[in-house]
């Protein structure tokens, strides 16, 4: 350097403070006086030596501005079905329209950057959206309670057996599972439930498909312990379950609806039914499709069940200066207090997502809900009729439908989604892969989001599909 | 200061957001199928932005101040982090998607799972358990998998420290198995003796936090696993606290057979106000044929000019799916965008400021505070909240007053082995005047504890609510919001 002249500040400056670590070196060197302690690596003696500060391989350090460059590049390596594909794919995870407020309060650091609100005193914004969250889901299942939230709609449907399992204290064991429940949820329950002495039974997969619910009927004994249907189900088909309730509770068994939320902006909800747990998968409401999560697990019980029941649970109460306030309560059935004995193990769930739910579901409000639920009925109503005028394609099941449905089709789904995928569409779900005899089966899915003319466009292609 | 509810808000004829018209020809809706009643609110966009404005001011958050949680690891969560996981590439993406349509996801979600391989030393990484109690039980059944898989059918306990997570207990009941708590040792380690006389030919395993919960590296790790590994059982790592050991020390190496990583703790995903977390789970190669299903592979090789195309592979003998889905995909997006924005000094330096935070601050209290096993910490310790000098005042009051202070409380009573603990995590993105300012309120509550103890007792007072009545809400349930009556009706 010239006598006179500036330092470059394009060189790492060792007097500058890291991203975000905020120490200056001199602040560094005096934290570790007062620990008593020359530098960095004395603070480790206790580790083994041999094993200390191993040479890790990963990529050198980006700056924020170049990490935003890569995740960008990233992420145009994916088709998204917003600018570049057209979707007709639900099975599970669906694309909906999400008002722009709800993005705006979930990025409200005050709550995304908040615990757990085990300090009700400072965290009174967040026990009051949950508190809020547990009311909606009440009221959109017809249940008395919702608890504040599961991973997911699968690993909901998992707690529900472990509460029928707790209401039953091993006095009944078997569990009836219908067919035309997701799959993977399926999978899942197997996957939670393997070292249980809980019986799963009634999704032999190469069951008669188009015996719905009466199917059913005969496995409830007096050794059920629980029922689980899903609503609509896998299949799209809406059932009236009233009578199969009836008919469980006559024989004392519990049952629960899995739903889907949009669908109960229009039909007829689980409680009114008679269902003991509502349960299911809310990312419909307000959560974007993010390749499957995080997504909401949402569980709704009644009273008399609360007790048994898992997970996080608000309620009301006041503080000490007499104003209404809100906590976390019956905190004793939980794995911090329970530990072993607990009704679960869940601790972290799906917070934020909560939140997500509640500013959506108070954004489309009593007549914007429904009308969404409305758009979705008429939209696939409209594609499936377009869809079975096509020579070779026909409605599977005569069943009303909420906004999924399957079609029977003249040539392999793969073959038919390959063609689709030439054309910027994501056709529906394969069917055959979980069902044997619903080969050439595929589950579309419309939402509000699927316009006219991309339904139109869509039947156009289906019709161009070469037979071979 | 109470903030009326969604439903005291509510007021007919107001919608937030318009929806659209249909464009195509209507059918007739199924009459019988039809829900009598939709009791939800009718509010205004601004009426509901108001809302959950107002009630965010009641939160204390990261972004507000210094939250120091102790075994939760509040650090600081990059703003950088939130737009990226937002992209519309990411964003609008559905889990389902032909593999060939999502090859930007897939390769993050491979890199990521390489990434925590090497700074874990583990072989092979399962990303879909949605949070860390999620992982442990993915562990448990990947140890039980393990026995069976052998013919070992006699294996039914698990063995677990009392400094332990709550949730290591409550995981392995979930899969049927006995937990039998070992103690700790007057030095804070694992109780070797007691560790001994237990391991038999019953043992599933053992699960352990290192450092634990004290914040204490076990002195005796090595002597620990391998005691474990000599009655043929496993180690499982809980990886609560892996903030302390970035770049110092990898689990594997030591002996772990399987752990999981929290991205909400250490890869600085936002803990949400409860959630959505992330539990990854690393295991060595014996273990990764059991894996849950599917993992992110490579299904057909690239070369110089082409890409290798990613898929899904089923390990074949996975323990099966522990979710819908392929797991948290956005907290991934996350965690993979803070790992490449430090690289493997940076990490290191991640564990090493942590480490100084709490050391500076433990020397800063001792003296004021009991701390039962003072010694060089990791990221944590345990300070006693009670004095024989001020008879009455708890660890409670102590985390109550310093809210008045403007600071989140430690974690309280946990571990359960320190009586009255106040478990204190600063983590490394706090600097030196924050934890200067939060020393001398720890420093002048104490001296308040023997002078005004109703200054504690009364806590807190400058917060906008007050110590809640906990009974009342446990005995009256009021779980829901009162539905005003004219919202049951569907017009």
């Amino acid at each position: 350097m010239q006598p006179g002249g500036i330092e470059p500040v394009l060189v790492h400056d060792p007097e500058m403070g890291m991203t975000y670590i905020p120490h200056s070196p001199k602040e560094r060197d005096e934290m570790l006086a007062t620990v008593g302690v020359k530098k960095l690596e004395d603070l480790f003696t206790g580790v083994p030596a041999k094993l200390r500060f191993p040479k890790l391989d990963l990529p050198p350090a980006l700056s924020e501005m170049e990490a935003a460059a890569e995740l960008s590049e990233i992420s145009l390596g994916n088709e998204n079905i917003r600018t570049e594909l057209v979707s007709f794919l639900g099975a599970g995870a669906y694309n909906h329209y999400i008002p722009a407020a709800v993005g705006h309060i979930l990025q409200r650091g005050e709550y995304y950057t908040a615990y757990t609100p085990y300090q009700p005193e400072i965290s009174q914004g967040t026990l009051q959206a949950i508190f809020e969250y547990q009311s909606l889901i009440a009221a959109l299942t017809g249940m008395e309670v919702s608890n504040a939230s599961h991973y997911d709609g699968a690993t909901a449907v998992a707690e529900a057996v472990n509460m029928a399992d707790a209401q039953w204290r091993g006095k009944r064991k078997k569990v009836i599972l219908s067919p035309a429940l997701q799959p993977q949820y399926r999978q899942t329950l197997r996957t939670y439930l393997q070292y249980s002495d809980m019986e799963l039974v009634g999704d032999d997969p190469h069951a008669d498909l188009n015996a719905s619910t009466d199917q059913m009927e005969y496995l409830i004994d007096e050794m059920t312990a629980l029922v689980i249907v899903q609503y609509p189900d896998f299949f799209g088909r809406v059932y009236d379950f009233s009578h199969l309730i009836e008919m469980a509770h006559g024989k004392g068994a519990l049952v629960c609806v899995v739903a889907n939320p949009t669908a109960l902006g229009l039909l007829k909800t689980p409680g009114e039914m008679g269902a003991d747990m509502v349960v299911g998968e809310a990312q419909p409401l307000g959560i974007p499709l993010s390749f499957g999560g995080p997504y909401l697990g949402y569980f709704a019980t009644r009273k008399q069940f609360l007790h048994k029941m898992a997970g996080r649970l608000v309620g009301e109460t006041v503080d000490n200066r007499g104003q209404r306030a809100y906590v976390l309560t019956l905190t004793a059935r939980e794995q911090h207090i329970k530990r072993e004995r607990a009704t679960s193990n869940i601790c972290t769930n799906q917070g934020l997502l909560t939140l997500a739910a509640s500013v959506y579901l108070s954004l489309l409000g009593k007549k914007g809900f429904r009308q969404v639920a409305e758009l979705c009925y008429q939209k696939a109503h409209y594609t499936a009729s377009q869809i079975s005028k096509i020579k070779g394609y026909s409605l599977c099941f005569d069943t009303p439908f909420f906004h999924e449905f399957s079609v029977c089709c003249p040539r392999p789904v793969a073959a038919i989604n390959a063609h689709l995928i030439e054309h910027g569409f994501i056709g529906g779900y394969d069917l055959g892969q979980d069902y044997p005899s619903l080969k050439d089966h595929m589950l579309l899915a419309v939402t509000e989001m699927n316009t006219k003319d991309e339904i139109d466009a869509l039947v156009e292609v289906l019709s161009e599909v070469p037979h071979d | 200061m109470t903030e009326p509810t969604l439903y005291e808000l509510s007021s007919p004829g107001r919608a937030g957001v318009t929806v659209p018209a249909s464009d195509v020809p209507l059918t007739e809706l199924p009459a019988s199928l039809l829900r009598k009643e939709l009791p939800l609110p009718e509010l205004s966009e601004a009426d509901v932005v108001r809302h959950f404005v107002n009630m965010s001011k009641y939160n204390y958050s990261v972004d507000g101040g210094f939250y120091p949680l102790g075994s939760c690891t509040m650090k600081y969560n990059p703003k950088i982090n939130e737009d990226v996981a937002r992209l519309p590439g990411f964003a609008f993406t559905h889990p389902l998607q032909p593999v060939e349509t999502v090859q930007g996801n897939l390769a993050l979600m491979y890199r990521l799972e390489e990434w925590l391989q090497e700074l874990s030393g583990f072989d092979a990484v399962s990303l879909q358990p949605a949070a860390g109690a999620h992982g442990e039980l993915t562990g448990v059944l990947i140890m039980r998998a393990y026995h069976k898989s052998r013919g070992d059918t006699k294996r039914v306990k698990m063995l677990i420290p009392d400094s332990a997570h709550g949730t290591n207990p409550a995981s392995s009941a979930m899969t049927g198995l006995t937990v039998v708590q070992i103690p700790s040792d007057p030095h804070g380690n694992v109780d070797l003796d007691a560790l001994i006389a237990t391991c038999d030919e019953t043992v599933v395993g053992l699960m352990l936090t290192n450092p634990n919960t004290l914040g204490l590296f076990d002195e005796h790790v090595e002597a620990v696993i391998k005691a474990v590994h000599e009655c043929g059982g496993l180690v499982y790592g809980d990886g609560a606290n892996l903030n302390a050991l970035l770049g110092i020390l990898r689990p594997a190496d030591v002996g772990f057979d399987l752990m999981h990583f929290n991205l909400h703790k250490t890869f600085s995903t936002p803990h949400g106000g409860g959630g959505p977390g992330s539990g990854p789970v690393g295991v060595k190669a014996h273990l990764a044929d059991f894996l849950p299903a599917p993992l992110v592979g490579i299904i057909e090789k690239g070369d110089k000019e082409n890409a290798p195309l990613y898929g899904f592979i089923t390990p074949s003998k996975s323990i099966g799916r522990m979710k819908a889905f392929h797991g948290h995909f956005g907290m991934m997006v996350r965690a993979f965008t803070y790992i490449a924005m430090h690289g493997a000094d940076g990490l290191r330096q991640i564990a090493e400021y942590a480490v100084l935070n709490a050391n500076y601050l433990r020397v800063r209290l001792e003296g004021t505070y009991h701390i039962p096993y003072d010694r060089l910490c990791m990221h944590e310790f345990v300070a006693e909240g009670q004095w024989a000098e001020a008879p009455g005042i708890r660890a409670l009051d102590v985390a109550k007053r310093l809210m008045d202070y403007d600071f989140h409380p430690p974690t309280n009573y946990f571990p359960l082995i320190v009586h009255e603990a106040l478990m204190i995590e600063p983590t490394e993105t706090e600097n030196k005047t924050t934890l200067d300012a939060f020393a001398e309120a720890l420093i002048k509550i104490a001296e308040e504890a023997r002078t005004e103890p109703n200054l504690l007792k009364e806590a807190p007072h400058k917060t906008p609510f007050g110590r809640m009545d906990e009974v009342k809400a446990a005995r009256e349930l009021v779980l829901c919001c009162w539905i005003p009556e004219e919202l049951e009706k569907f017009d």
